[in-house]
């Protein structure tokens, strides 16, 4: 840009240019409109949420009338019954519902085996933090007693060519059964035998009955690796069929027709076009039938729209079920938003006066709601955890849901226990059969999306626009410290490119980029020291018996060593010596540094982890660009500085990442129970999950904050 | 006793014929064409029935010059391909839904011979050339194509076909072979398959093809096996249609004892019509009823318990008292396999003749169970199935596994051809070229333990993929041990790139790999049953004496690529455009403008001071800031009247647009 202004004074430069530079020289108002608006636009979305709807023409939803009857009820009311009468016996090893369920299923016809896995312990790795682990090296101390065993029935569609499958999946317990777990499994049973029967199966049924005593995501997992990843050469297999191979001789061959149908070789069906998780709510609160969906992955990775889609038509049109999705409950309690819901409400009412066509206005109810499900759907998709068994297929690409049903009264009545049963499985056979009707895989409607409520979405191309705007001012203001710091004049001050400063001094055109250099480095090494932090809990973790609160002390401890020594080997800022050049604007390429890092670093996280990157960006971009020394402020002695200076303290210190997680935790959950392990274990689930959020907060947050931290305590 | 009348007519008509087309041939049977009917009924152990017609027709070595004009029964449009493609051998079959291995069996001629994949499948050995073979491959595909109505025309092209040299068939070099997985079957290739019959489906066996009926099932496998000899042995059409149907009944509830009673079923049940009349043009019509080497053994082990003697159920009087089952009809022959590695448990089939039936007296089976009887069907050595490992659309791999079906006898009672210690496994797999494969990644694995290839592989031929030209073919012999427990083969590949108009429709559902073909070429599956008279010869019990190796099919697999988006060239067609704008104009700007020149008309277009419209503009803007009108303003007020005129122009239009809107409405 500079050299755009040396040509000629007369000749115009190129429009884009001027644009530029118009816009580099107003960064602060740009800064300040593109913020705000940010901001704006995010509060906004709830309204700029469109209706959900089918986008393959192929599903069809709902077009064939439930066929499950109350036979089927009856059969899967006759389950719930044995498995509950089972778990009252005290009994060790659970495998006898095992057998039971297998032996339910072999009588439908289907094909039934077991699959034995052990629980993966979650490690740590920083080298392999993506890749999946090796399963041959997973198996900790293996012993007969310790392992699962998850029952696999399959239904192979009678015409169809087996290309394809649907997955069901009902976690539980064998070792304490509860209420409804055993109903879910009545459900899916009701409807796996109405399958067993059907003409029109296309794609093959896998109901897969997962153990969940390791917990439903590692079992789910288990089987999901053996089907997608095979071993075939491992002795952990081998010592694994000879302990279960002993179990099962133990027990007496009652049925020889069953005995034969189970087999013991994993057995497949083709490709997964989508699996549905299905649960049953314990104890019911609410006043009416619902349905919760949970549909958020790994690194916030969502199931096609299509599914959940669905899902909320059947149960809304066809089963009268109220479906919701998770939201944080807090925030329906604002004072701030109902306000702001009202206002918006009104302007909605004054443009419809204006012009009946213009329909943005919501009710205020709504519009809390929908924030408060947006906020949740950001903060789930945000950390990078799956919330549910269902987040195991979307690491091999399969679409699924898990659907949690919970019934307005107590079941114990026979009579409402069976039309709790015929209408969970209605609803189920409806998804199933619209599944069924997908000819290709689900990639119609869309991936990256932010539910405001069951029905109303809000797609990529509409939530980018809150995060461009709130990101758009960093290069601008970086750009503009840069020029500030090259053509720095006392006598200039913010007149930049005059055509003196160039030919005036050589020397300081060389010594500023000396201290650009010098400013890279910083950023650097903190940025180093970032990774370093990163890496630390592996070595904590190793450390054996000790409370998550003296780990999170000595991880504190380790990085705050850590970075002294690095400032000691590759130089600290404030030792370092430039005597011929006065130090106090280096402050200004510091800062211009650091912003540019922040933002490639949010760049990228957009990419891999959106929600990530816009919640990053909320505290991050304030943060960066009002940092200035505190020294500057309050010399100055203006109001304007003065509230400047508090707001980089208030800043500063909420957006420490520790302090971020205590405030908001107390926000939401209230400030009652907050112990200093909480964030240790918060990030251990997060390092356990591989998040790329964890990354984030390393390799990007952290170090954007202590660089912040410098700048503020910069002496000038 | 009943065989009598089952012999004459066919005799009679043979004679008729001869009267009435009396041509002055020599009266030799064989030289006449025939045509004969059967259909093999046979319980399957997980309460389905197997049902299996069989049709064939011959025609007679050419008989000089009226061959091919002519033909009395053979039909005209066979005989002609044959002629004009010179077909050796040739099979042709549609199939819906899977053959289920285990527990259909996999040991026997029907499920070696009938079980095919899923979709189209054609092979065919010409008697041609070499380099003439796939000349007539091509037209063989498109006629065959017109003739059953199915897009076998599709195999045309060389990506899909292959040439198996040894692996699939023995004739070597002049085979062609080729799959369409995702051919869907229906009554439009049945309707033209029965024209090929003398009675199509007016009389005859084939009037049970009640179209509902035989679609419903869970197996549905028409097929199409011609045999030409040149001159010697004349043309021989066999048409094979394989059902496995569930007979309606009332589902078993619970696990009480009578649940596992086998449904009851009868003819009329299962395809819900009767056999009235035969098909007078067939020299023979009969049915017949299977009954397993396993379901036998059991029905023994019953017999036993029973306190009357007799083993065999060959007798009326011991079929009418055996406790197993009962029968509606007596069967008019019963015939025992023979086997000389085996003493008890032979397969028996009981032949019902269909000449003795008519409309007021159709024929209708019933097999009515009297005590539950489990048992199950003969099973290959090796139970293979394939499966694809990794996720992701780079790369994957394909495994098959082969899992010993743990029946020993098998292994005894195989037609072994000599005492070997060795089994021996041929594997054929086709893989289109977009699913790249590396053969050098292949790794076996027998019994959890990983082997070197030259320890398992005997023979092993492999014939890399060509992109866009040919499909990869790899032929494997591999000999594992005798206790073999479980085998498994794995192969990597990368998913190939398709060009936008490669997809075919509906790309988003993924590609297939077809089955791959797994035999045991020391295994054969020949049954041979005991005939008293070696005349009555019926076509289908001696299909069941050839001996061909034991085969099998692997499931078709679904391989998700990597599929655009197909908007999306209208995108990349509007982002180019763009780019080339951009950058077009940008050089001709460059190539164009001489800053010289320009710096020379900004000069003298500021000693004119510019137009007269900006002039006036520029002295009103500086009599509203109350400033006194510089005769040469600076490029920057200029450049800021720019700025507040368009912003000025800007707020203009926006004004009026809101007013217009308003007011419009």
């Amino acid at each position: 840009m500079d050299e755009s202004e040396v040509e000629a004074p007369k000749a115009k430069p190129r429009p884009i240019v001027r644009l530029g530079i118009f816009l580099i020289s107003h960064s602060l108002l740009f800064s300040v409109f593109c913020c705000t608006a940010g901001l704006l636009t995010l509060l906004l979305l709830p309204l700029l949420a469109k209706n959900t709807y089918i986008s393959e023409n192929a599903l069809m939803p709902g077009s064939a009338n439930p066929m499950l009857s109350s036979q089927e009820v009856s059969e899967a009311n006759r389950l719930v019954k044995s498995l509950t009468s089972l778990d009252l016996q005290p009994k060790g090893s659970g495998i006898e519902s095992q057998r039971l369920i297998a032996e339910f299923m072999s009588n439908l016809g289907a094909e039934v085996n077991y699959q034995k896995f052990y629980p993966r312990s979650n490690q740590f790795h920083p080298l392999h933090f993506f890749s999946y682990p090796d399963s041959g090296t997973t198996w900790v101390n293996v012993s007969c007693s310790s392992h699962g065993v998850n029952t696999i029935g399959i239904i192979r569609a009678p015409r169809g060519d087996g290309k394809e499958a649907i997955v069901l999946v009902t976690p539980y317990n064998p070792l304490k059964i509860g209420p409804g777990e055993a109903l879910s499994l009545g459900i899916t049973y009701s409807v796996f035998s109405l399958l067993t029967q059907v003409t029109w199966l296309a794609k093959d049924i896998i109901w897969l009955v997962v153990d969940s005593r390791y917990g439903e995501y590692a079992a789910v997992d288990a089987w999901l690796r053996d089907y997608h990843m095979p071993v075939f050469s491992g002795l952990g297999s081998v010592n694994a069929e000879t302990c279960y191979g002993s179990n099962v001789q133990n027990e007496p061959k009652e049925n020889l027709l069953t005995e034969r149908k189970i087999h013991d070789g994993f057995r497949r069906a083709g490709t997964m076009a989508a699996a549905l998780v299905i649960k049953v709510a314990d104890r019911s609160e609410h006043f009416e039938d619902s349905l919760s969906i949970y549909a958020e992955a790994s690194n916030g990775q969502m199931p096609n729209l299509d599914l959940i889609n669905i899902v909320n038509y059947l149960a809304v049109h066809r089963q009268g079920l109220r479906v919701k999705v998770e939201k944080i409950w807090s925030l329906l309690n604002c004072k701030w938003l109902l306000i702001l819901g009202e206002i918006l409400e009104s302007l909605g009412h004054v443009a419809r006066s204006l012009n009946p066509q213009w329909k943005f206005g919501i009710p205020a109810a709504d519009y809390v709601e929908g924030i408060a499900t947006l906020a949740s759907s950001l903060y789930y998709q945000a950390l990078g955890v799956p919330t549910g068994p269902h987040g195991a297929f979307r690491d091999y690409q399969v679409d699924a849901i898990t659907l949690e049903i919970s019934s307005r009264v107590a079941l114990n009545n026979k009579a409402k226990r069976n039309d709790f049963l015929l209408r969970g499985g209605w609803l189920i056979e409806g998804v199933v059969r619209t599944v069924n009707n997908l000819l290709e895989k689900f990639h119609q409607s869309f991936f990256l999306y932010l539910l405001t409520s069951p029905s109303k979405f809000v797609s990529v191309g509409v939530y980018m626009i809150a995060f461009a705007l709130l990101v758009a001012p960093l290069p601008m203001v970086a750009a503009s410290l840069y020029a500030e710091a090259h053509n720095v004049d006392p006598s200039s001050g913010k007149e930049k490119s005059t055509p003196s400063v160039r030919t005036t001094d050589e020397l300081g055109i060389t010594l500023t980029s000396c201290k650009w250099l010098n400013a890279a480095k910083i950023v650097f090494v903190v940025h180093l020291w970032g990774a370093v932090v990163s890496l630390l809990p592996y070595f904590i973790c190793q450390i054996p018996s000790c409370t998550p609160t003296t780990r999170f002390g000595i991880w504190v401890l380790l990085s705050i060593f850590s970075l002294l020594i690095l400032y000691l080997i590759l130089g600290s800022p404030f030792s370092h010596v430039n005597a011929s050049q006065p130090r106090k604007r280096d402050w200004v390429l510091l800062k211009s540094v650091t912003i540019s890092v922040a933002f490639i670093g949010l760049c990228l996280m957009s990419v891999i982890n959106f929600a990530t990157a816009e919640i990053g960006a909320l505290l991050m971009v304030p943060m960066c660009l009002m940092a200035q020394p505190l020294k500057l402020d309050v010399k100055s002695r203006s109001l304007r500085s003065f509230s400047r200076l508090v707001c980089n303290l208030a800043l500063g210190f909420i957006a420490f990442p520790p302090v971020t997680f205590f405030v908001l935790k107390g926000v939401f959950e209230g400030f009652g129970g907050i112990a200093v392990g909480d964030f240790w274990n918060w990030l251990e689930s997060i390092w356990e999950w591989s998040s790329a959020t964890y990354l984030y907060l390393g390799m990007v947050y952290l170090p954007c904050w202590v660089l912040c931290i410098q700048v503020l305590c910069h002496r000038c | 006793m009943a065989r009598l009348p089952r012999w004459t007519l066919p005799l009679f008509l043979v004679l008729l014929f001869q009267l009435l087309f009396s041509s002055g041939s020599v009266l030799r049977e064989s030289d006449e064409e025939e045509f004969s009917e059967e259909l093999l009924l046979r319980p399957l152990p997980d309460r389905k029935v197997l049902a299996h017609f069989h049709f064939e027709s011959r025609a007679p070595p050419s008989l000089a010059d009226s061959y091919g004009r002519h033909h009395h029964l053979f039909p005209k449009a066979i005989a002609q391909l044959v002629q004009k493609f010179r077909v050796k051998e040739m099979e042709l079959s549609f199939t819906q839904g899977r053959w289920n291995y285990e527990r259909w069996g996999g040991f026997d001629p029907i499920s070696s011979k009938n079980a095919k994949p899923p979709g189209v499948e054609l092979w065919a050995v010409f008697d041609v050339p070499q380099n003439q073979v796939d000349v007539y491959w091509k037209n063989l595909t498109h006629s065959l194509s017109g003739l059953f109505c199915a897009s076998i025309n599709f195999l045309e092209s060389s990506t899909t076909y292959s040439a198996p040299q040894w692996s699939f068939h023995p004739s070597s070099g002049s085979l062609r072979y080729g799959t369409l997985p995702r051919e869907a079957v229906c009554t439009e290739n049945l309707t033209p398959w029965l024209k090929l019959l003398p009675c199509r489906d007016k009389a005859g066996l084939s009037t049970l093809m009640d179209r509902p009926s035989i679609y419903k099932g869970f197996y549905h496998s028409q097929r199409l096996h011609l045999t030409s000899g040149g001159l010697e042995s004349g043309i021989i059409l066999g048409q094979t249609l394989t059902v496995v149907l569930q007979p309606t009944s009332q589902r078993a509830s619970g696990t009480s004892s009578g649940a596992n009673l086998q449904p009851s079923w009868s003819l009329s049940s299962v395809f819900g019509r009767k056999v009235t009349t035969r098909c007078v043009l067939a020299k023979s019509s009969n049915v017949y009823l299977q009954l397993e080497r396993g379901l036998v053994t059991e029905l023994e082990n019953l017999q036993k318990e029973n306190p009357i003697s007799g083993a065999v159920f060959m007798d009326s009087e011991e079929l009418r008292s055996n406790p197993g089952f009962e029968l509606s009809v007596k069967p008019d022959w019963a015939f025992k396999e023979v086997n000389s590695l085996h003493s008890k448990g032979l397969s028996v089939l009981y032949e019902y003749s269909m000449a003795k039936y008519n409309d007021s007296e159709p024929f209708d089976l019933t097999l009515t169970w009297k005590s539950p009887v489990v048992w199950s069907c003969p099973q290959a050595p090796l139970h293979a199935s394939r499966f694809l490992m990794g996720s992701g659309n780079e790369r994957g791999a394909i495994a098959i596994s082969l899992i010993s079906t743990g029946l020993k006898e098998n292994f005894m009672g195989a037609n072994f051809v000599e005492d070997r210690s060795k089994l021996e496994v041929d594997i054929f797999q086709v893989v289109p070229w977009y699913i790249k494969v590396y053969f050098h990644t292949l790794r076996v694995f027998v019994d959890g333990k990983p082997q070197a290839l030259a320890d398992v592989v005997e023979k092993m031929r492999v014939s890399p993929s060509e992109d866009k030209v040919s499909p990869g073919v790899m032929e494997l012999l591999l000999k594992f041990p005798c206790d073999v427990e479980s085998a498994t083969l794995t192969l990597e590949f990368d998913k190939g790139f398709l060009h936008i108009d490669e997809y075919p429709p509906d790309a988003n559902q993924g590609f297939d790999i077809p089955s791959a073909v797994i035999s045991f070429p020391y295994f054969h599956e020949s049954v041979y049953y005991l005939q008293d008279n070696s005349l009555n010869k019926a076509p289908m019990l001696s299909k069941f004496q050839d001996k061909s190796p034991v085969r099998s099919y692997t499931e078709v697999l679904l391989v998700p690529l990597t599929t655009p988006d197909f908007s999306m060239p209208y995108n990349v067609i509007t982002i180019t455009c763009t780019v080339f704008a951009l950058y077009f104009g940008s050089l001709l700007n460059v190539l164009r403008r001489r800053v010289g020149e320009e710096e020379r008309f900004l000069k003298n277009k500021a000693a004119k001071r510019g137009g007269r419209l900006p002039q006036l503009l520029s002295k009103l803007y500086a009599k509203l800031r109350g400033k006194e009108w510089e005769s040469s303003p600076s490029s920057s007020v200029l450049s800021s009247l720019v700025n507040t005129k368009l912003i000025l122009k800007v707020i203009l239009v926006a004004g009026i647009a809101i007013v217009w809107q308003f007011y419009s409405k």
